[in-house]
């Protein structure tokens, strides 16, 4: 094997363990807890290649608003689901669109964008 | 510069493209580099590109930094990594190609690559958008069905006002040929209602007076007057509509895999294209090496679609849940519409399912030859105070006798048994034989048999006591309607056992059971009897759909399986019920399941094209096939294939558009 087949190799290798422990390692994303208000709470979230907060900590019972700023076009993010609530938005790009859902129950619920690819997470206690 | 729109990036890069592409073509023509040399065609190239990566490249490679700052990787990240790995190499063999030359490396560029694959994937993009936009459009018809004007008498006046502005109780003036604004009553007139577009009932409508009218439907025939009922978010129209939206962004439980398999997707294609281009770049020899490595991490890179995966079962579940909208079947969720096509028995009740609810007294019998009038009188004052149909009968029985008008206070309603109420009299009880006999009553022999000839005939008995006397019987029939028969040989071709369920007597259940081919009958049971029929069957492993009304059957519409609420065209959004429908057609059940099966059947083919897809395109691009057969994929062809993939997704998903439902 010539020097710069073994250099390859090395980097090669490397890479593969890099892309793992980047990709697959544990921490993901930022947790918030909703500004609280009198019989509201409200959460802006970014969306650019991802939810930031992506976490996302609701008191159960009160009326919540999510305040999506989109900055980005890409189509992966144009679309948020929130499954359990049943709401399914298009996300105009650099704009912000609100979101208005009361958690009736705790527990956590995820939310993603229309291919699933994106994720954020609302825990409701 | 950004800011401008995908179609016109698109637009204004394609002319550029397709001169990058000419002039890698004419790179493949020996005779013409005696003409003009490798280096300039290759400096012409890198120019032309610039905008086409700067149009189209750099919206991936933002998308790509973005996400990855997150430690999230997206199919951007393997458009961005792979073109720039394509331009990056290309570069660096233009500006130093006697160098490589010198090194022994051929110094190929991949200008055309790059361009072709960023062109083609924007183009996938585009097309996804449309396709995805005409998959959501039945929500889009439904809203274009409330007409933004109504015609209200204000004091005498007819004035057009925006339904916007509509008030509870205002009189509506609907001519022929309009569409009515929002649910009413009817005032005055009688009118052929076209409600197809909410029921899928293409035959008109009959209404009267009294009788209400649904927001969106068109009015064929005379002109009518008729009180608002309901306005803005609680209208029929709006509640179907969120019922609709709330379904198609639902989950079945089927996209769990694909699902499972998009969040570690595109980081292990990325290892996959490393690991395939350290091997190639260790087997092969110095001269073709790096060009050769490079070219199957890109394709490796391009080929892999995750968003074929995600788009699999979402698209099918929103054409189908909007086509069943439109045949007047609102399905509430996803896994509801993936339930319904494992139907293995349905629950029928009687009243109101299989038959009009719409009964009426056909035969009476009374113990004593006296005066009837005052005792009809107060049959009908206790079940004046009952909403069931067989109470409402009995009322329109007496009514037609001539009844004085008596009152009561203490009535108390038992469901599934019957009514007592009190009076001067004494107590009066009116209800099936069973509801009798626990409260001390022993029917009139000589009525008895009367009584016993009805349940034989398919009539439901009421009977009456006084005290503990049985004074009276009646027998109610109530028609079954007319595609019941047709939708239960359609069941039982689908292979689906039907019980029926029913608090009738059980001679009354099973005349009517053999006249429709029912084989199973659960008669004289309450209410929560049917739990425990549902709850047997699904002892034996069916999988058990309950057909009833949205209120009284409830608790079993919530136990089974597929709880399907029929003639509660009026509460849309019933809780209990997975699935409603508009009409009262019993055909809409074999539908249902018509259109779980079809569904159901897309999205496995979309599955299994995603899968399948990516399992032969990722080892195809990674060379597997080279020592074999010399088959390799070249990265322009893999983002042919890549564009290709998600759009026969979406179009596969739209062909259950032009599903239509047998029989």
């Amino acid at each position: 094997m010539e020097t710069t087949q073994v250099v390859v190799t090395f980097i090669g290798i490397a890479l593969l363990v890099l892309i793992a422990m980047f990709f697959f390692g544990s921490s993901k994303g930022s947790a918030m807890v909703a500004q609280q208000y009198t019989g509201s709470q409200e959460q802006r979230i970014v969306v650019k290649g991802g939810y930031n907060p992506s976490v996302i900590h609701l008191k159960v019972g009160v009326p919540a608003k999510l305040i999506f700023e989109r900055h980005e076009t890409t189509s992966c993010s144009d679309q948020v689901v929130f499954p359990d609530f049943g709401i399914r938005k298009n996300l105009p790009a650099h704009a912000e669109t609100i979101i208005e859902l009361t958690p009736t129950h705790k527990g956590d619920f995820e939310f993603a964008c229309g291919m699933n690819m994106l994720r954020g997470k609302l825990i409701v206690e | 510069m950004l800011d401008i729109s995908i179609s016109r990036r698109f637009w204004i890069s394609v002319p550029f493209a397709v001169l990058t592409i000419v002039l890698g073509m004419a790179m493949l023509i020996p005779s013409l580099h005696h003409i003009v040399s490798m280096q300039t065609l290759n400096w012409a190239q890198l120019i032309l590109s610039i905008p086409v990566l700067w149009l189209t490249g750099t919206p991936f490679l933002l998308s790509a930094w973005h996400s990855t700052m997150n430690r999230i990787a997206t199919m951007d990240t393997l458009v961005a990594i792979g073109t720039s790995a394509a331009f990056v190499f290309s570069i660096v063999a233009t500006l130093f190609s006697s160098l490589l030359m010198e090194a022994g490396i051929e110094p190929h560029t991949y200008y055309d690559t790059t361009v072709t694959i960023l062109i083609l994937i924007t183009l996938g993009q585009l097309l996804e958008i449309r396709a995805r936009e005409s998959s959501s459009n039945a929500i889009t018809g439904l809203l274009s069905l409330q007409p933004s004007n109504a015609r209200v008498k204000r004091d005498s006046e007819e004035v057009d006002v925006s339904v916007d502005d509509l008030a509870i109780g205002d009189v509506l003036v609907i001519r022929p040929g309009e569409r009515i604004p929002v649910d009413a009553t009817i005032q005055n007139g009688d009118a052929e209602i076209n409600e197809a577009m909410i029921t899928g009932e293409s035959m008109p409508v009959t209404k009267h007076p009294g009788d209400m009218v649904i927001g969106g439907t068109t009015n064929l025939s005379s002109p009518f007057t008729a009180a608002v009922l309901r306005t803005g978010e609680d209208t029929t129209l709006q509640q179907i509509i969120r019922v609709v939206e709330r379904a198609q962004s639902s989950k079945a439980p089927i996209q769990k895999l694909a699902d499972a398999i998009s969040s570690w997707f595109v980081p292990a294609v990325l290892m996959i294209a490393v690991a395939a281009f350290v091997v190639w770049f260790d087997v092969l020899p110095a001269d073709v090496r790096v060009a050769t490595s490079v070219m199957h991490l890109v394709s490796i890179l391009i080929i892999a679609c995750p968003c074929a995966l995600g788009l699999a079962t979402p698209t099918a579940i929103v054409v189908g849940t909007g086509k069943g909208a439109e045949a007047g079947i609102l399905i509430k969720n996803a896994a509801a519409l993936e339930s319904a096509h494992k139907i293995t028995a349905i629950v029928l009740d009687k009243t109101g399912t299989i038959t009009e609810g719409n009964p009426s007294v056909v035969e009476h019998a009374f113990v004593t030859s006296e005066d009837h009038q005052h005792y009809v009188s107060m049959i009908a004052a206790a079940e004046r105070r009952s909403e069931h149909p067989i109470a409402q009968a009995l009322v329109r029985y007496a009514e037609n006798q001539g009844v004085t008008s008596l009152s009561t206070e203490a009535v108390s309603v038992t469901v599934g048994g019957g009514i007592v109420a009190e009076f001067p009299e004494g107590v009066l009880t009116i209800g099936n034989e069973r509801f009798l006999h626990n409260r001390g009553v022993t029917i009139n022999d000589e009525i008895g048999k009367t009584t016993t000839a009805w349940n034989a005939l398919g009539y439901t008995v009421v009977h009456t006591a006084l005290g503990n006397v049985h004074t009276a019987s009646f027998a109610v029939s109530d028609t079954i309607r007319s595609t019941t028969a047709t939708a239960i040989r359609q069941l039982k071709n689908m292979n689906v056992k039907i019980v029926l369920a029913t608090g009738d007597n059980a001679l009354t259940a099973k005349t009517i059971a053999t006249q429709l081919g029912i084989s199973e009958v659960h008669a004289g049971i309450h209410p929560e009897g049917k739990l425990s029929v549902i709850e047997a069957l699904q002892a034996q492993g069916e999988h058990v759909a309950m057909v009833g009304d949205g209120i009284n059957d409830a608790p079993a519409l919530a136990k089974a399986d597929v709880g399907i609420a029929i003639g509660s065209g009026t509460d849309v959004a019933s809780e209990a019920a997975d699935v409603t429908l508009m009409n009262n057609d019993l055909l809409s059940i074999p539908r249902t399941i018509q259109l779980s099966r079809a569904t159901m059947r897309n999205i496995k083919q979309n599955l299994f094209f995603a899968f399948i897809y990516n399992v032969l395109g990722i080892p195809l691009a990674a060379g597997v096939l080279v020592p074999v057969l010399g088959l390799t994929l070249n990265p322009g062809f893999a983002a042919a294939a890549m564009g290709l993939s998600s759009i026969s997704v979406l179009l596969n998903a739209l062909r259950l558009k032009s599903f239509s439902f047998k029989g």
